[in-house]
């Protein structure tokens, strides 16, 4: 029951992630390099900028559901394997969302290498 | 580096908490309080700073990948720190996640071809650069 309850929690983590993800790179994206910005305008208008975005909100809203969800988990199992099995299953999950909802070119090489790492979560999960 | 003790610092923390129950949500407030749960959330906030810094100058499927040394670094913590047992499968586990991770990031950078193509959608200006090679704002 105790790892239902744990795997339960890693995919609650993953699916919190994804969005999150997703959300707060679209988010960065419409900020733009904050490095430049930061030259150009200053910290203030940074934070400014990025705090005002909507997608920053709902993004950083789906992380806190992440977080908790981070912090059930880890009561109920080991970081040794709350951690990567979340944090490699998340990375598939945002391969295939970054492809549909960012139109991010996801090829062949980014497959093979999202395979090795369900792969080893497979065996974490042993 | 501050994921993975972030996440370290978490779970000794929890585990002096204690197993959560859904029916006592309270306890989540109270986990919050512990000194090891409090600096573990300040190290993922820096996590989070500079993870959003590198997502505003490159892909999700790009910077991801970059944060793999951070399995490596939480399975040494996990295994010398927290004296957690980390059998040989599980660290096969470890390396090939961190082996998979690796492969994308030694990869070409796809996020630079991506951003010139919406450049280019963007921005008249930059669709030049894509042609010689030269940025806009050098030759300005």
């Amino acid at each position: 029951m105790k790892d239902l309850y744990t795997w339960g929690g890693i995919l609650a983590i993953t699916f919190a992630s994804v969005v999150g993800d997703v959300l707060l790179a679209r988010a960065m994206k419409q900020v733009g390099d904050v490095g430049a910005l930061w030259r150009k305008s200053g910290l203030v208008t940074v934070i400014r900028r990025t705090l005002g975005n909507p997608d920053f909100f709902f993004g950083v809203t789906a992380m806190a559901v992440a977080f908790f969800s981070l912090l059930f988990a880890l009561s109920w199992g080991d970081v040794s394997l709350v951690g990567p099995a979340a944090a490699s299953l998340t990375y598939i999950g945002n391969a295939v969302a970054a492809k549909i909802f960012l139109h991010e070119r996801v090829d062949r090489r980014r497959w093979i290498a999202a395979s090795l790492v369900a792969a080893g979560v497979a065996l974490l999960a042993g | 580096m501050f994921a993975a003790a972030g996440d370290a610092m978490l779970s000794h923390g929890m585990k002096q908490t204690g197993n959560i129950s859904i029916h006592h949500l309270q306890s989540v407030i109270l986990a919050i309080l512990n000194p090891w749960v409090a600096i573990g959330i300040l190290l993922l906030l820096a996590f989070f700073a500079t993870y959003m810094t590198a997502l505003s100058w490159a892909d999700l499927t790009y910077v991801l990948p970059a944060t793999s040394l951070g399995y490596v670094l939480l399975a040494f913590v996990a295994r010398f720190l927290l004296h957690e047992h980390v059998s040989p499968l599980r660290w096969l586990g470890i390396a090939l996640i961190t082996g998979g991770v690796g492969f994308i990031a030694g990869g070409p950078a796809l996020t630079e071809h991506l951003h010139v193509e919406c450049s280019e959608a963007n921005s008249p200006l930059l669709s030049k650069t894509a042609n010689d090679g030269t940025p806009s704002e050098v030759k300005s």
